[in-house]
């Protein structure tokens, strides 16, 4: 088929673009590990209170530097709803919801993933800031979405 | 090949069925989207008992479905029949059964919404569970669609028989993709309704596999959006070159890039689940490359567009780089409209990619940023082309004449509309940046100090959002006075010819078995294995819940 020589140049600075993005997005997610949260790992909807670690929701020390925060959302709550975690730690968020599709959005921040009921939910992230962040659910929940928050402070080590 | 100045009378009414109904739906989800604005605001709280959610589920409902549905099949309708004959009565019938069973889906589905029993928003994601009415009306909406495009292929089947050997007429090929790939994009939407939520919100099955339904919805989500969007680039590749007086730059290349749309359209659902659980980032990874490679397509439009306009501009005696830019007809609504789509194509685009991207999605996904895209793509690129369309074929097929006075007024409406989407969808962007949330009333979330930031950009939306309500009060004067009341005379039904130095188009591109193939070859590769997964690892299933709604 014939293609305008101008056309060509056009598509192949498009393709080329292309390619940049996609090496860089390529190398950002299997070289550097900034894959999105993407946890295979399933639960039981109707047992997340009785199942391990949701059965004792909370921030807890595993290491060094190393923070689990594991949190239980529900219709229209995080439990627990304050959390407290130190500047410059490894901080693993571990979800699970025991209703409906919930959103985890640390606001200013690049936490943000889906809670879907039957899995289970983690993404890891280091705070370089200190200050308070508002927690909110980012995935319509019910009549009571837009009131579901809670909160989490970066603290000093 | 017949051809006629007027698309048949009887056509025309057909299309002008879809039309009507696609216009009523714009005003009342408008209005829905206006009060939605006012309430993000902080300062306007509903009266009589209304729900934010109620409100925000007709206002994706009926624009997202039903604007866009009734008035892409009364668009294409309306093409085949002029570009490949009149409709026999057998197809002609057919329409009206498509048309009747859409019209009935989509009054079963509002009874729903409007009587409270089904919030669960455009996507009605799984285990919020609506009325079963609503699913139901949903299905009837989709087989109401089959129904018109398997119409459409028989006249296609039709006017090949009678032209063996012959290249399909532009506009009519273009008519057909579009048909191949809704029909194709719907089987997903079409397996988790009537598969899933049919019998789970009649109460035959007790749970609904969640991560399932979403990803058979997300199969459809995306094709759907170019299912938008191709109608609108065959007015811009076949019917703008007319309006202003010039020539369509290759035929080849439109085609070609029509066919790259349906095979790179459909196997890219997971861009829309980056976030979530139980799929794995390697497959996420592989459909964002295949949800990128659709940027060739549209670079393709985009160089073909302004090779058209530059063609035509020198053509008037235009010098200089961007001299041609200046001959252009811009105090014609049915190019000014369209043109503005395009310009605001460019940074809705830009926005699309780095929603697709693995990481950067990350930051944007679920936010207001989201909404504030697909209101440049869809509500106003996708839109104004239509609003354009309807300049023409509406008289068209009413036998009237826009006025002078009417174009003014549409030129009016496009300024009214781009003014008002650019407060509304840069406020939707930069509050999304900071994290303030899609699909959420107004909430400063026990007093957060993030959350209060964001509320200056909210009253940015309503105040665009207003603006936007102005546009639609004028379109819906614009649209009634050409059906019923402009001066009755002839309007032509704008096609556009080749460049006469544009080199034959290659049968290859006729080929529909070799494209569908194709299709279904990409779409086996980007999701057999991880569904597989998803159902040999599945979680028990989530029961419904609906008194949350």
């Amino acid at each position: 088929m014939h293609i305008h020589k101008f056309e060509k140049i056009w598509l192949f600075f498009g393709i080329g673009m292309l390619i940049v993005f996609l090496t860089t997005v390529g190398i950002g997610a299997f070289a550097m590990g900034h894959q999105p949260a993407s946890n295979i790992q399933t639960i039981d909807p109707e047992k997340v209170h009785e199942t391990a670690p949701f059965d004792n929701p909370g921030v807890k020390k595993v290491g060094e530097n190393q923070y689990e925060v594991v949190i239980v959302t529900s219709a229209f709550a995080f439990t627990p709803n304050t959390i407290t975690v130190p500047k410059g730690a490894e901080v693993k968020f571990i979800v699970a919801t025991t209703d409906v599709v919930h959103g985890f959005q640390i606001a200013g921040t690049n936490v943000n993933m889906m809670v879907e009921p039957g899995y289970i939910s983690k993404y890891t992230q280091t705070f370089d800031e200190t200050g308070e962040f508002l927690i909110l659910c980012n995935e319509y929940c019910g009549a009571g979405h837009h009131l579901m928050n809670a909160r989490i402070e970066v603290i000093e080590q | 090949m017949m051809k006629t100045d007027v698309v048949a009378k009887m056509d025309g009414k057909l299309a002008m069925a879809h039309i009507y109904v696609a216009f009523i739906a714009l005003l009342l989800g408008g209005t829905a989207g206006l009060l939605q604005t006012l309430v993000r605001s902080g300062k306007f709280i509903l009266p009589a008992g209304i729900g934010y959610y109620q409100l925000l589920t007709v206002h994706g409902v009926l624009l997202g479905l039903v604007l866009t549905t009734f008035f892409i099949i009364g668009f294409l309708f309306a093409g085949l029949s002029k570009t490949s004959g009149t409709l026999s009565d057998k197809v002609r019938t057919w329409g009206w059964v498509g048309f009747w069973f859409m019209t009935f889906g989509t009054s079963l589905t509002a009874g729903a919404i409007l009587t409270g029993k089904a919030s669960v928003l455009y996507t009605f994601y799984a285990p919020l569970m609506a009325h079963p009415t609503f699913y139901i009306g949903l299905a009837l909406v989709v087989v109401g669609s089959w129904i018109s495009g398997f119409a459409m292929f028989a006249h296609f089947a039709k006017w090949k028989k009678q032209n063996p050997g012959k290249v399909t007429p532009l506009l009519s090929y273009m008519a057909i993709l579009t048909m191949i790939l809704w029909l194709i994009a719907t089987l997903g939407v079409a397996a988790t309704v009537l598969i899933q939520y049919i019998p789970w919100s009649l109460g035959l099955v007790d749970t609904i596999d969640v991560l399932i339904s979403r990803t058979l919805f997300w199969y459809f989500g995306h094709p759907l959006v170019y299912f938008w969007l191709l109608p609108a680039y065959m007015a811009w590749y076949v019917i703008i070159p007319k309006i202003i007086g010039g020539k369509i730059f290759s035929d080849s290349l439109a085609r070609l890039s029509f066919v790259l749309f349906l095979l790179f359209s459909i196997p890219v659902g997971f861009h829309h689940q980056l976030t979530e659980p139980g799929i794995a980032p390697s497959w996420k990874y592989l459909q964002v490359i295949l949800t990128f490679l659709v940027i060739i397509p549209s670079l393709m439009t985009a160089f073909s567009m302004f090779a058209t306009f530059e063609l035509y501009g020198r053509s008037k005696g235009a010098t200089g780089l961007f001299g041609w830019f200046r001959k252009l007809p811009w105090g014609d609504a049915r190019f000014f409209a369209p043109f503005m789509g395009m310009l605001i194509f460019i940074p809705a685009g830009a926005g699309g990619i780095i929603n697709a991207s693995h990481q950067l999605n990350q930051v944007v996904h679920n936010t207001i940023w989201v909404t504030g895209h697909f209101h440049l793509t869809v509500a106003t690129t996708v839109l104004l082309t239509f609003f354009g369309i309807a300049y023409w074929l509406i008289p068209h097929l009413t036998g009237r004449v826009m006025t002078k006075a009417m174009n003014k007024l549409a030129i009016v409406q496009t300024i009214v509309w781009v003014v008002g989407m650019t407060f509304m969808s840069s406020a939707m962007h930069f509050a999304g940046l900071l994290g303030a949330p899609r699909r959420s009333a107004f909430s400063t979330y026990n007093d957060s100090a993030q959350a209060i930031d964001w509320i200056p950009y909210q009253i940015a939306q309503a105040v665009g959002g207003t603006i936007l309500f102005i546009g639609i009060i004028l379109i819906i004067i614009i649209v009634i006075n050409l059906s019923f009341f402009a001066p009755k005379g002839e309007t032509e039904f704008p096609i556009g010819e080749v460049e006469e130095a544009a080199h034959a188009t290659p049968m290859i591109l006729e080929n529909w078995k070799l494209w569908v193939g194709i299709v279904i070859v990409l779409i086996l590769v980007a999701y057999t294995i991880p569904f597989i997964d998803m159902i040999q690892n599945a979680p028990p299933g989530s029961k419904g819940f609906n008194n949350l709604l």
